[in-house]
């Protein structure tokens, strides 16, 4: 049990830490902002790393290894549009100044 | 496994640096690279952990989802880009739905699962699978598939609620009575089938705010798959990305003149235009 709480507080003060790190976002980084938040969610990748890994069960493998395929694709494109996006910004940045 | 840990606090140091970046303009592309940079290292350390056996599945479904993701990434059009998001965030949300059921699967015998076990796997696939039909719908909004006019029937607010209210009553006798498959299977379902009824209502234009919620779902899905299998690293990153993504959710629609109720039910209050509404 000593496990859980001690899980509940990093989940409380990590998203005290979320909440602080946004303040005045520009409306052109919006896009990118949420699309790079978006692949840090694929973190979860780890979690299906775990599962898929493990011996115990193949039919939990095999769900893992689809686990891995959705994170991956969540990760992978993710920040490769992110960057994308930002490359544009920079550009079009340049090309005003 | 020490290294490990010490390897996942650098990874949580770097992800908070590469949000605080990606939140202004001449350090935007940085941070995403941070960020990018944070899940390598995570991802690295975590292939040494010692409950991981066999590594032809983690390969596999590595490669494939490269290649995914890559030909996604480079193949959308710019203007193509929020929906594009949208996938993304599907897939990530589905993800977690599926380490909680996988690991619901690998413990044979799901008695043996804590009470704590349970309610997180339960919240994992209710919050994992909305966020992944519900980030299809706003796809599917966006790229014109679905209509982009508000979708309702009589009573949608009602039915959702009462669905909402359903799902969490199933999570509860999923975590009193593991054994029990239908209860398993009536919670995927029906947060699936959520995820479907809480975004069609919403209009077209409204969808980036939906996709920017829906991120943050992802996020605390993906908090809850880290409570799941004890993992700090999910835990922490998904929290930040939950509550940011909260954030920017409101900051969008402060950005519109308009509060998140509004985005979320004004379907259903009459009138759909961009009246502001009373914040309640």
């Amino acid at each position: 049990m000593s496990g859980l709480i001690f899980n509940l507080f990093i989940f409380v003060l990590a998203s005290f830490v979320g909440f602080e790190l946004i303040s005045k976002v520009p409306p052109t980084l919006h896009t990118p902002l949420m699309s790079g938040a978006n692949a840090i969610s694929g973190i979860t990748i780890i979690g299906a790393v775990i599962i898929a890994g493990q011996i115990d069960q193949q039919v939990a493998q095999i769900i893992g290894f689809a686990a891995i395929v959705f994170a991956t694709i969540n990760v992978v494109g993710g920040f490769m549009v992110t960057d994308r996006m930002l490359e544009m910004f920079k550009k079009k940045e340049d090309n005003d100044g | 496994p020490n290294i490990i840990q010490l390897c996942y606090l650098i990874a949580t140091g770097v992800f908070i640096f590469g949000i605080k970046r990606l939140g202004s303009p001449a350090t935007a592309r940085s941070g995403n690279q941070l960020a990018a940079l944070g899940m390598l290292i995570g991802l690295v350390v975590t292939l040494f952990d010692q409950q991981i056996m066999s590594f032809e599945y983690i390969i596999g479904g590595i490669v494939v989802g490269s290649a995914i993701g890559v030909f996604a990434a480079k193949k959308v059009e710019m203007t193509a880009m929020p929906e594009m998001v949208a996938i993304f965030n599907g897939f990530g949300g589905g993800a977690s739905a599926l380490v909680a059921w996988g690991e619901f699967v690998r413990i044979s015998d799901p008695t043996l699962l804590g009470t704590q076990d349970l309610i997180t796997i339960g919240l994992s696939i209710l919050i994992g699978s909305i966020t992944f039909t519900g980030s299809f719908i706003a796809f599917g909004k966006l790229k014109g598939f679905i209509s982009g006019n508000p979708i309702t029937f009589p009573g949608h607010n009602i039915f959702n609620a009462l669905l909402t209210v359903g799902t969490l009553v199933l999570v509860g006798l999923l975590t009193v009575n593991p054994a029990n498959q239908l209860v398993f299977w009536l919670l995927f379902g029906i947060a699936l089938l959520l995820g479907i009824l809480t975004v069609i209502p919403i209009g077209g234009a409204d969808m980036p705010v939906v996709i920017s919620l829906l991120n943050s779902y992802s996020g605390i899905a993906a908090a809850m798959a880290g409570f799941v299998i004890n993992n700090n690293l999910l835990i922490i990153s998904g929290a930040l990305v939950g509550a940011a993504g909260l954030i920017l959710t409101n900051i969008m629609c402060k950005a519109m003149n308009r509060t998140l109720t509004n985005v979320l039910f004004g379907a259903f209050g009459g009138s759909d235009s961009s009246d502001s509404g009373p914040a309640s």
